[in-house]
């Protein structure tokens, strides 16, 4: 399975399903991030995580393990 | 009759901004029943029979955070007469993903497209008739930055609940699934208030736990419902809460196809965009969030702060005021325990803490444009990494950085952290990191006790950042930090010029709510440990003291020294000198210095280096025992205007309750393992307290190594479970 994780910084990928549950699954949901959607990652912190995506035309930052529960084409 | 607007948006649309335009001056300002929610209403300029009120910047209204709860129980149970749907038109995608829940209420909407502005000025343009068309309400175009056409919508707002006409919202889901909310629809007829009917629907499609509390269906309804809910599962396979947030955005996207036009190619960077791609680049982020981090400490802590502290606290209180007020309440005879009373113990008491309310307004102002212009999200994006660990968040670091300098600012500071749990949790380690106050005890034992080692300084640092560190990773595991799992999943707003308003309300609302705190319970704390440090008994009858050694506090500290015995340090002095540093940290050396009999001023000859004066005071201590008391009075519960802070942020007593004891438990366990384990080293003694000792030592590693307890759903034990 190829998740958002694996994306190298600087290319998009389209979400095919988003795994996880409960709470933090809703709030990536809420936030844009559905199936179909085109997610572009922008750069990653100078700490090596989280990185941040261009979704929906605005900059959302995710945890690197959460985007292990995004899966991309 | 009057007209509640509800003020509804996305975090960063602008909301706040509006607010102000629209209420001005007057705005009340508290916090929503229960919870620790700011909440704000306000009366619309000019129009004395509409009242304002601001809910919560929120995303979505699901059941998961706090402020979202707040926000629909409120629309729900107290029924506003409209709701002033905010949407920032520059991000309008997700920002009308909220709208498309708020329009499910059965409450007249008004949508205000806000930063219509930076809109134009990207070169886009968004076709005003045709989405208001779409959603059945209608949209003004408003830059509330700018103060254009927030009034405008207001007053819309206002006529339309007074015409009180019906509004026709779109079904924005697929036919299987409007095929499925019918059949729940169906079900729950006439168990519901008519104009709740779809929310309750839809909510009760997607699970919603809270909502199904509240109705209280029978069994046979929710099987009902919950076999409709499984079919259409099946027949879209996903599951229903993804199903409505996949298909909420659908409809949106086609919606912003249709309705907005960008000029801007994908791939092209807006200014915003520029800004970000060196402040929180990869090799540049950090140095830079060092150089901002700096100069706010710079200026807050060490210049502009440090001036106005002492100016404040020297001069206006102590010679001023309580110089001044002193001799008057001589002058016209008062009896010298009233005078003491007055000008000692309440003018004292609460001029200390008054005097960091300038030092704490410089702070907030600058926080304040910090949080405005954007950079605060992306301190947090920076700094995320190193904090969770220790259950905290990116954004802790700035209260901790304060909390070098003032620990009553550092805690006020942890307000810009979001999540509750992140925030309570700094606000309970903050104050481990030794404060101004607390360096002449520092400065008191390395110079008396050993000799003005270089290693006793830097070591109360360190002290203090393995007391937060090893704190986190307590209480990141227990019961009381349980609850829902804190995502870290944050938008990272673009930057923009502060706005002036903003920035000035937002500093002088926080100082304020500080300024009320040191009235009431600092206050009163001070008089009781200035009545009990200046009266007791002398030759047989109650009465004012002149000398500490025998006031009350002395016979408490003779009753209390024992419980320190363990510690090293079981004089009944060092007991009164802890408690004198409840008042203010350094209470503890000019406490000694009285206790202890020294010529002159002990904090005065602490700042002068002279410590062979305090030989008095290094002969009650053995090197051990001294530090052990360093160490306690380092870790245990702050001052009382930090408590005062404390007690502000957590918004309840509870928690300010388990705050102290913790922060006190946790100092007892440290400075006893340090003393007798040091004891064991150093001569080879071996006893009871040995053995406590290592049995408090063997809980600690427990509880900082232990798998967190069923129930305590820690963000990645959430994600692993489902991988």
């Amino acid at each position: 399975m190829k998740t958002l994780k694996d994306v190298a910084i600087g290319s998009s990928a389209k979400v095919v399903r988003l795994h996880g549950e409960g709470a933090v699954k809703r709030r990536i949901m809420d936030m844009g991030i559905t199936k179909g959607v085109e997610v572009y990652v922008r750069k990653v912190a100078p700490l090596g995580d989280p990185v941040e995506l261009t979704v929906r035309g605005y900059e959302l930052s995710l945890r690197k393990e959460d985007c292990a529960t995004i899966e991309v084409e | 009759m009057s007209i509640k607007i509800a003020l509804a948006g996305n975090p960063n649309s602008g909301k706040t901004t509006m607010f102000n335009n629209l209420t001005g001056n007057r705005q009340y300002v508290g916090n929503w029943p229960g919870v620790t929610v700011e909440k704000k209403e306000g009366q619309l300029k000019g129009a004395d029979d509409v009242i304002i009120q601001d809910l919560p910047g929120i995303y979505s209204l699901s059941p998961y955070t706090l402020e979202e709860v707040v926000t629909r129980n409120y629309l729900i149970n107290e029924h506003p007469d409209v709701i002033l749907n905010i949407v920032d038109g520059s991000n309008i995608e997700r920002n009308l993903y909220l709208t498309t829940q708020l329009m499910e209420l059965g409450l007249p909407v008004v949508i205000a497209l806000n930063m219509i502005d930076v809109v134009r000025k990207n070169g886009d343009s968004i076709n005003l008739k045709k989405l208001g068309q779409a959603l059945g309400c209608e949209v003004i175009e408003t830059s509330a930055l700018r103060g254009e056409g927030s009034r405008e919508a207001a007053l819309r707002a206002a006529q339309l609940a007074k015409a009180n006409q019906k509004q026709e919202h779109p079904h924005v889901f697929s036919g299987t699934v409007e095929h499925a909310l019918a059949h729940i629809e169906e079900a729950i007829s006439g168990k519901v208030e008519k104009d709740h009917h779809r929310w309750y629907t839809i909510k009760l499609f997607e699970r919603d736990e809270k909502v199904k509390e509240q109705l209280k269906l029978d069994a046979a309804t929710l099987n009902r419902i919950e076999q409709t809910i499984a079919s259409c599962e099946e027949e879209l396979d996903d599951d229903a809460e993804s199903i409505i947030t996949n298909e909420r955005y659908t409809y949106i996207s086609k919606l912003v196809q249709s309705c907005v036009t960008k000029s801007r190619k994908k791939g092209d960077l807006s200014t915003s965009d520029k800004i970000d791609r060196v402040v929180t680049n990869r090799i540049l982020g950090l140095p830079i969030f060092a150089v901002v981090m700096f100069i706010v400490y710079y200026i807050s802590v060490t210049t502009v702060g440090d001036i106005v502290t002492g100016f404040t606290n020297d001069t206006l209180f102590g010679e001023w005021i309580q110089g001044g007020l002193g001799g008057w309440l001589e002058g016209i005879n008062t009896a010298p325990w009233l005078t003491g009373l007055i000008v000692d113990g309440i003018v004292g008491g609460v001029g200390a803490v008054l005097g960091f309310v300038p030092q704490m307004l410089i702070l907030f102002f600058l926080l304040a444009l910090l949080e405005d212009c954007g950079y605060m999200a992306r301190i947090a994006f920076v700094m995320d990494r190193l904090f969770r660990r220790f259950g905290l968040s990116g954004k802790s670091f700035i209260p901790m950085l304060i909390g070098t300098g003032c620990g009553v600012p550092g805690i006020m500071a942890s307000r810009t952290i979001e999540n509750e749990r992140d925030r309570r949790m700094t606000i309970i380690t903050t104050t481990f990191i030794p404060c101004g106050a607390k360096m002449p005890i520092v400065a008191l034992i390395a110079g008396a006790v050993f000799g003005g080692a270089w290693w006793v300084a830097p070591s109360a640092y360190f002290i203090g950042m393995a007391a937060i560190v090893i704190s986190g990773l307590i209480l990141k595991k227990t019961k009381r930090f349980a609850g829902d799992a804190a995502p870290f999943v944050m938008e990272l707003p673009a930057y923009h010029w502060p706005s002036a308003s903003n920035v000035l309300r937002s500093t002088w609302e926080r100082g304020w709510s500080f300024i009320k705190r040191a009235g009431t319970i600092i206050l009163l704390s001070s008089i009781v440990i200035w009545f009990l440090s200046n009266f007791g008994m002398t030759d047989g009858t109650f009465g004012m003291v002149e000398d500490m050694n025998t006031s009350i506090l002395a016979s408490i500290g003779n009753v209390i020294a024992p419980v320190f015995a363990p510690l090293g340090f079981g004089t009944w002095q060092s007991s009164v000198a802890t408690f004198m540093g409840l008042v203010a940290k350094e209470g503890v050396v000019s406490a000694f210095g009285v206790l202890f009999g020294v010529a002159g001023e002990a904090m005065e000859l602490v700042e002068d280096g002279a410590f062979g004066e305090l030989t008095t005071i290094a002969s009650h201590f053995t090197a051990l025992g001294g530090f052990s008391f360093l160490i306690f009075n380092l870790l245990c519960a702050p001052c009382f205007a930090a408590i005062g802070a404390i007690r502000r942020e957590m918004n309840n007593a509870g928690w300010t309750w388990f705050a102290i004891a913790y922060q006190c438990g946790f100092a007892y366990a440290i400075s006893l393992i340090v003393y007798q384990l040091g004891m064991l080293f150093t001569a080879g003694q071996l006893g009871v307290g040995t053995v406590c000792a290592l049995l408090v030592l063997a809980a600690l590693l427990y509880l900082l190594f232990r798998k967190p307890p069923k129930g305590v759903s820690s963000n990645q034990s959430a994600v692993r479970a489902t991988m």
